[in-house]
């Protein structure tokens, strides 16, 4: 399972670096809608300031579906989800490494972000540990959530759009939880905001299980 | 089942290893159909279909592993290049990159080629690369979808070698094609299918 799970994290990276799509696609979509959010509520700086976390996980949010729809895209073209059935590797590996490449791909999304809220919101980052532990946290319940219905829509037509509809209400506790915690952690308040991250550690545990045990069946019927 | 259709219905066919078997039929006969259920891809629902020993409901991830089906799909990536594929599609079988290159090179698809992205290779060489990424495998059961198609003469001579070759060392060869001529050379027995049904006394 570990083999497989690094194969197809290997592989996931590698169609990154050929075809760029979060690069050149998904990472000027993050920062354009930062920038949108900062033309909206500049001309309160009180208000921008105090929905810094929260615009900066829906930003991340919205980037997450579009890595998703792309990551699974891939597999769904040329028969490629067959041929993945056929290969003969673990069901349970090839979710893994697919949680392991998009957790890796919106980590680096989210220090881009994390610069853009600095440079355009003006945000000084204090808690830099529990920030840190909150966004990886947070992160691999979006990849762990994002992957089971990522492989439920994949072969279907209406994909695009019926991914989001699956997701995004499904991911209303990791948004709270990760605009709770960043909130604590960027006044300094580390101490409550472990209570935030244990929940999110709860909730991608909760999902990497599921994936796990569920991906077998999702895969047989994409 | 093809929506509330029997696909197949009254399937009653034998292949022992060694044998190359050639599938014909007209469009819709439900050759496409046959060869995904050996797959393991299509369930059967109702009859028996045992795959190199192995009961396909029972144990479908066995009969997989030992199985190569070439499509009408490539079953590649299409962004990565010819390399990546092979490397990723024979490391996931449990072979080495040197299988995927000794197919290529059987396949001859030219070297140039190998660092190139599979959606910039012409339709042919795709197919070629495709048929490597099975070949390295090394199945025992070759399910192959028209294998003629889009292919040049010295490419469809290599086809033909290589089912040949996989007979002669074992394996078992089931085919479909509408290019009789050619397909009834290397086939060892022909089967038609029409309508879901096979008549293997058809003429």
């Amino acid at each position: 399972m570990i083999r497989d799970a690094w194969l197809v994290l290997v592989k996931d990276l590698r169609l990154e670096r050929r075809a760029k799509v979060g690069l050149a696609q998904v990472l000027p979509f993050a920062v354009l809608v930062l920038m949108l959010f900062a033309f909206a509520l500049d001309p309160d700086r009180g208000v921008l300031e105090r929905a810094t976390p929260g615009l900066f996980w829906v930003a991340v949010l919205f980037s997450a579906v579009l890595t998703l729809q792309r990551s699974f895209g891939v597999e769904a073209d040329d028969g490629v989800l067959e041929a993945l059935r056929l290969s003969g590797m673990s069901p349970a590996g090839i979710y893994l490494g697919k949680v392991g490449a998009l957790t890796l791909q919106l980590l680096v999304l989210e220090c881009v972000l994390a610069l853009g809220v600095a440079v355009f919101y003006g945000t000084v980052f204090r808690g830099i540990g529990l920030l840190v532990v909150i966004a990886v946290l947070a992160t691999v319940g979006i990849a762990a959530s994002g992957a089971v219905y990522g492989a439920l829509a994949a072969r279907l037509r209406s994909r695009d759009t019926l991914l989001p509809l699956l997701m995004l209400p499904l991911l209303a506790p990791v948004l709270i939880s990760a605009t709770r915690g960043f909130e604590i952690g960027l006044e300094r308040q580390a101490t409550e905001g472990w209570s935030w991250a244990a929940l999110l550690g709860v909730f991608a545990l909760a999902y990497l299980s599921l994936g796990t045990i569920l991906f077998r069946p999702l895969l047989e019927d994409a | 089942m093809i929506g509330r259709f029997p696909a197949l219905a009254g399937v009653d066919l034998d292949v022992e290893p060694g044998e190359i078997v050639l599938l014909r039929g007209p469009n819709g006969a439900g050759k496409t159909t046959l060869l995904r259920v050996c797959a393991g891809l299509v369930m059967v629902s109702s009859g028996e279909a045992v795959v190199l020993g192995h009961d396909l409901v029972a144990r479908r991830a066995a009969v997989r592993r030992r199985v190569g089906l070439l499509g009408h799909e490539t079953f590649l990536y299409d962004d990565l290049t010819v390399t990546e594929n092979l490397d990723f599609w024979s490391r996931a079988a449990g072979a080495t990159m040197a299988d995927g290159r000794a197919a290529l090179d059987r396949l001859g698809v030219a070297t140039r080629l190998h660092d190139l992205p599979v959606q910039a290779l012409s339709a042919g060489q795709r197919r070629r690369v495709s048929f490597a990424a099975m070949v390295c495998r090394r199945p025992e059961l070759w399910l192959l979808d028209e294998p003629h198609a889009g292919l040049d003469a010295p490419g469809r001579d290599v086809i033909d070698e290589l089912m040949r070759d996989a007979a002669a060392a074992g394996a078992t060869v089931l085919f479909a094609s509408h290019e009789l001529d050619r397909a009834h050379e290397v086939a060892t027995r022909t089967v038609t299918i029409s309508g879901g049904v096979v008549d293997e006394g058809a003429p």
